[in-house]
């Protein structure tokens, strides 16, 4: 028979018994949604999270540190040098770390917590050096005012929550809801005194290359007008966790004020000139992160990126989904039961029709056929249906979840997406389970013995 | 496939449609077993009308549905233009059905969920035939059986007498040169019953169609077969020629043959003599 005739036969045969065949498709229907529904939110969670990640602007930096620095002993069991002999975190090994391929540029991370004062009322918090090349980071997105003017500007950049403690009011967390622009508008232009303690190297130790020279320094509180340019939302610096700064200031400036850092302390009994206690490398495109960061590990250098934490968190999806896709697909397992129930009842009720068709020439491949493009069409009518009802389930878990991060004060999220891939492979799918199911009875009704199936009445 | 099926094409009026040779369908029921048909040996030349005769469960439908290669013998062979069933392969079988024999049943055996001639058109949707040459095909054979007002109907609509024609102009479609009817009368009345085998007569006249027919009613077989064959308990019990002067066959002097003896083979000089440009 030729194929287009086994599908009219096998679309006629399903509209004749309408009402178990819609059933069954139906059966399919919820199973292939059930599938599709589950793997939209896995991947849908799974891009909130990676965007989350994205929009902290590290996705593209590695934190390189001395291995001197990192005295645990997990580090001297790792491949390359020793502690003692690792290099020096200093100005030549930054040059050189930007010589590096793929490397944009490698600055130190200079961050100190300090008394800043606005209103003649002072903070204490976190300051951190911030590059100019950091305007384009995502992390500025969503910024009230501007960006630095320049790269040793006397200008702060604050974070929404010292904004808020800035103006008096209390943050609280969930319940959030004071819009960065409202912020904004009473701190923009400005100013605040930052108090800080400089590091000031004495002149009878400069040129000497005895590290216990290197102890001469003296530390002069000193005292900066900085004017607010800028209010920002979103947080650029997230993988610090308690380290975090909430004020930002050009990194430029942040070097030539000399502040006196809790690392100086211990540099100062390996080296004479100033080391940095880390430097922020960035690179290019996010596929050389592994690349650098074994370059830098080659150099002696310990070195950390978000793609160390984003690697446990794909592990992490790839395992929910193939959860999510296997209770996804119980329900789909289910339903080619009722495929086989439905094409096995639909032989005992057509036995005389198969056993005409013989009579009048159908070979079991004929007969095979039909019955298999019956589970087929079936498939693929319960496959279509079934998409378009998981991606409905996905949109409505989507649109409460979003009611419910509202009442909590949380921006909305997307927490399900139906890529293209998904459409058709859960398609694909649903036709695969729904032939397979045809297997054994499209088996069954080709070896149905003419004889008999005429003589049953 | 095609090729290994021999067609009748060439084959003198002579020739041996179907030849058994101790065919034998024995069934286990259980304990018991059943012998269906028991050794029949039986020559049917092409373009006889034979009518196998006999008690119910004498064998003759099982003889039936090994000719029609529905079934296979349990020992012997059934060779039918030169090709022992016995030996087809599955989907061998299903070519010879489809192209060399033609089945109508008692119970008509149409498709109840589709029209007439979507019925009709189903052996050369089989064979692959295009959409069109089919449906072409399937309204010829409805009109050659008086139904050409009646494509659109199903099965339920229409008479007994209506539906047997439908199944005639089935089993006609593909042109097939051995019909074999399975009491084609059985559930019709007396005259509808009879302009069924007025037809099937003529399709063993002028299309040359041998025929074999099963049935227990002795009068319509004189009064329509030329050859009238016994089963009984599986076996071949008697076979004659028809003498029957209701039978216009056989009642013309020049066509009998007047010494054939039971086992020996009728004269169809009258369906040699049929114009036989209709068949293929």
């Amino acid at each position: 028979m030729k194929s287009y005739d086994v599908i009219d036969l096998a679309v006629r045969n399903l509209r004749e018994s309408i009402f178990r065949n819609s059933l069954t498709t139906i059966g399919i229907s919820v199973g292939v949604a059930s599938l599709v529904a589950m793997l939209s939110l896995g991947i849908g969670l799974q891009q909130l999270a990676s965007r989350r990640l994205q929009k902290s602007g590290l996705f593209d930096t590695i934190v390189a540190t001395s291995r001197r620095d990192l005295g645990n002993f997990r580090e001297q069991r790792e491949n390359g040098p020793p502690r003692a002999e690792s290099p020096a975190l200093d100005e030549p090994a930054r040059k050189k770390i930007e010589q590096l391929p793929g490397v944009i540029e490698a600055y130190p991370d200079i961050r100190f917590v300090t008394e800043v004062r606005f209103d003649d009322k002072p903070h204490l918090t976190m300051v951190a050096g911030v590059p100019l090349s950091a305007k384009n980071n995502d992390a500025f997105e969503g910024m009230q005012g501007g960006f630095f003017s320049s790269e040793a500007a006397p200008e702060v950049i604050l974070q929404k929550s010292f904004a808020e403690e800035l103006l008096g009011k209390i943050p609280n967390r969930g319940a959030d809801n004071t819009s960065i622009a409202d912020l904004a508008k009473p701190l923009l232009g400005k100013e605040v005194t930052m108090r800080y303690a400089e590091r000031s190297t004495s002149p009878s130790s400069t040129g000497s290359g005895d590290a216990a020279a290197g102890a001469a320094y003296s530390v002069v509180p000193r005292q900066q007008v900085l004017k607010i340019v800028g209010v920002t939302d979103l947080d650029p610096e997230s993988m610090r966790g308690a380290a975090r700064a909430r004020v930002f200031l050009p990194l430029k400036l942040a070097q030539e004020l000399h502040v006196m850092q809790s690392s100086d302390l211990r540099d100062n009994s390996f080296s004479a000139t100033p080391t940095y206690s880390s430097l922020s490398v960035r690179v290019a495109n996010p596929n050389q992160v592994p690349a650098v960061e074994e370059a830098l590990k080659k150099m002696g250098f310990a070195a950390f990126s978000i793609v160390d934490a984003t690697r446990s968190m794909s592990q992490f999806f790839a395992v929910l989904d193939v959860f999510l896709g296997i209770f996804g697909s119980l329900a789909l397992a289910v339903a080619s039961i009722g495929i086989v129930n439905t094409l096995v009842m639909a032989i005992l009720e057509r036995r005389r029709e198969i056993g005409i068709m013989k009579a009048v020439g159908a070979s079991d491949a004929d007969v095979r056929g039909l019955f298999f493009a019956e589970a087929g069409a079936m498939g693929l009518v319960g496959g279509a249906v079934g998409v378009a009802l998981g991606w409905t389930i996905g949109r409505l878990i989507n649109f409460g979840t979003n009611i419910y991060l509202g009442r909590q004060h949380f921006p909305p999220a997307q927490i399900w997406s139906v890529p293209p891939w998904l459409v058709l492979g859960a398609i694909a799918f649903s036709i695969v389970v729904s032939l397979f199911s045809g297997l054994y009875p499209a088996a069954r009704a080709a070896r149905l013995d003419p004889v008999q199936a005429l003589r049953y009445e | 496939m095609k090729g290994e099926i021999r067609s009748m094409d060439g084959a003198g009026p002579n020739a041996l449609a179907v030849h058994t040779e101790n065919v034998c369908r024995h069934f286990q029921m259980g304990e018991a077993l059943v012998r269906a048909v028991d050794g029949i040996s039986i020559d049917i030349h092409a373009g006889e009308f034979v009518a196998l005769l006999g008690a119910s469960g004498s064998g003759k439908s099982s003889l039936l549905n090994l000719v029609a290669g529905l079934d296979r013998p349990t020992s012997g062979a059934v060779i039918v233009q030169g090709n022992n069933l016995a030996a087809l392969s599955r989907q061998q079988l299903a070519k010879y059905r489809l192209h060399t024999v033609g089945m109508v049943f008692q119970s008509f055996n149409l498709i109840p969920s589709m029209t007439l001639l979507e019925n009709v058109e189903l052996p050369p949707r089989f064979a692959e035939v295009d959409r069109r040459e089919r449906a072409a095909l399937a309204r010829q054979s409805l009109d050659r059986v008086g139904l050409s007002g009646r494509l659109a109907h199903r099965p339920m609509e229409l008479s007994g007498g209506e539906q047997q024609r439908a199944s005639l102009a089935r089993a006609l479609i593909n042109r097939p040169k051995l019909l074999l009817a399975d009491e084609p009368t059985g559930n019709l009345d007396s005259r509808t019953g009879a302009e069924i085998m007025d037809l099937i007569r003529s399709f063993n006249q002028s299309l040359g169609m041998t025929v074999l027919m099963v049935t227990h009613e002795l009068a319509l077989a004189e009064k329509h077969a030329r050859r009238l064959v016994y089963l009984t308990d599986g076996r071949l019990v008697n076979d004659t020629p028809n003498h029957d002067t209701r039978n216009p066959d056989t009642r013309n002097p020049d066509t009998r043959n007047p010494d054939m003896s039971d086992h020996d083979l009728p004269n169809v000089s009258a369906v040699a003599s049929e114009p036989r440009g209709e068949t293929k």
